[in-house]
């Protein structure tokens, strides 16, 4: 198993609140890495560090890629665009309108591909986002709860889509759900994060 | 009244109809067309006038030249603004030009300028000076405050620059755009129509205007008040249409 990456001794403090306290990982390259904690362990700061939103105080991340790509907490989409144009702002014309038209038909977006963004419900948004985030050129994606606001229904058959669309790829998500971790990856591939405690 | 406390578009007409009754009301107490003509009388000299050559000389030589004036201050706006977001300095290094601009008095800046330029140009400058500190205040502000989190998932997947403008920035200018064009437009016209009564370029609106006042010809001062009113109005539309028909042609892409 080769290391993609590797997060050593990170801190990172907010106004004086520290939100990681001296945390090390390694993700695996070309593999599935679930992160798991309670709310407030610095699991989003974490994925801010590794996508260079963020600067640690203390510690250093190894072996981070130039090409990241991420469905955010939000879905950060441009609101007045559509769902193809959204995607295609990220991959160019590297992709064809095909392709993407087929990626989100494939997550039941198919009557939704020219609508704008703003027209569509969250769990659509979100649909676009995932889409938006697997098609990049990325050598890694990172996964900031997202799932999050789909129904089961949505749910299994994104995970799907995210599962056959990852292979091969390094991928780090962020859950709060152990049946969502578990459908990504195994237990041993799952990095526990531990509650800060409070200063 | 529609469901969003809207006032359907018929009812803007309805008022102009009643501004106009007003109007005539008051024309039929005043009972002097020297003080006050009446609506149907100035209606009756802006036909007469319109039907001379010179009467649209007159109207394209003044639209030529504050729509040269508000372009390039749309221009310049727009240029300063982006530098100034980039650069927080220049804001401060500008600040008191705007300032300046702002609160100084057209009349002002048109007897000033006229000792620099000639009269055909001092239009176009003045239109450019009062229509530029609205546009760049407007502009940075929008900048300002254009969505962190959009920059951030740019930043993220390394969106080029050309797409971070046509894609984040200049959605989020539109409504600041808008709003910024649709009050530049009448400030436009009204200090480049000064500018015209006071530098007196031959053949302008700004010239007959003049002319009316030193003759006392109230007909012909409402007739050409009426078609500076309406070419602002019709002015103001078309940038606002053709701004929206741009950004809605961008975001069908």
């Amino acid at each position: 198993m080769s290391m993609a990456i590797e997060i050593k001794q990170v801190s990172k403090s907010y106004a004086g609140r520290r939100v990681l306290d001296r945390f090390s990982a390694a993700l695996p390259a070309h593999e599935t890495t679930v992160i798991m904690g309670p709310s407030g362990c610095g699991k989003t700061t974490l994925l801010r560090l590794l996508m260079g939103l963020e600067r640690p105080d203390a510690g250093q991340i190894d072996g981070l890629p130039d090409k990241i790509s991420a469905v955010f907490q939000e879905e950060r989409l441009c609101r007045p665009f559509s769902a193809l144009a959204n995607v295609r702002l990220v991959t160019g014309k590297s992709v064809s309108r095909q392709i993407i038209a087929h990626h989100l038909a494939e997550i039941g977006l198919s009557g939704s591909i020219l609508q704008p963004v703003r027209t569509l419900s969250g769990g659509q948004q979100r649909r676009v986002s995932i889409v938006r985030a697997m098609l990049a050129d990325s050598d890694l994606i990172l996964l900031d709860e997202p799932f999050k606001g789909l129904d089961a229904d949505t749910k299994n058959s994104v995970l799907t889509y995210v599962k056959s669309k990852a292979e091969g790829k390094t991928l780090l998500v962020v859950t709060h759900d152990a049946a969502e971790a578990t459908a990504l990856a195994p237990v041993d591939s799952w990095i526990r994060m531990p509650a800060i405690p409070a200063d | 009244m529609t469901a969003y406390g809207k006032l359907p578009p018929w009812t803007k007409l309805l008022s102009v109809l009643l501004a106009l009754l007003v109007w005539q009301l008051a024309a039929w107490l005043v009972q002097s067309h020297l003080l006050l003509v009446s609506p149907w009388t100035a209606l009756v000299r802006l036909v007469i006038l319109s039907g001379q050559g010179s009467f649209w000389l007159a109207v394209f030589h003044s639209l030529g030249r504050i729509l040269l004036g508000f372009a390039l201050a749309l221009v310049t706006g727009i240029c300063l603004a982006v530098f100034s977001a980039r650069w927080p300095l220049m804001d401060v290094l500008l600040w008191p030009y705007m300032a300046a601009i702002k609160a100084t008095p057209v009349a002002s800046f048109i007897i000033l300028c006229l000792i620099w330029l000639d009269s055909r140009s001092l239009s176009v400058f003045i239109s450019f000076l009062m229509v530029l500190p609205i546009i760049y205040t407007s502009v940075l502000q929008g900048i300002r405050s254009t969505d962190v989190q959009l920059l951030e998932m740019a930043q993220v997947f390394r969106v080029n620059r050309w797409r971070r403008l046509c894609y984040i920035y200049l959605p989020q200018l539109r409504p600041f755009l808008v709003s910024s064009c649709t009050v530049a437009t009448g400030l436009a016209w009204k200090a480049g129509i000064a500018a015209e009564v006071i530098g007196i370029p031959a053949g302008t609106i700004g010239e007959r205007l003049y002319q009316a006042k030193i003759y006392l010809d109230t007909g012909d001062l409402f007739a050409w008040t009426i078609v500076v009113v309406g070419l602002s109005i019709v002015v103001d539309k078309a940038i606002v249409h053709g701004l929206d028909r741009l950004f809605a042609c961008m975001e069908s892409r």
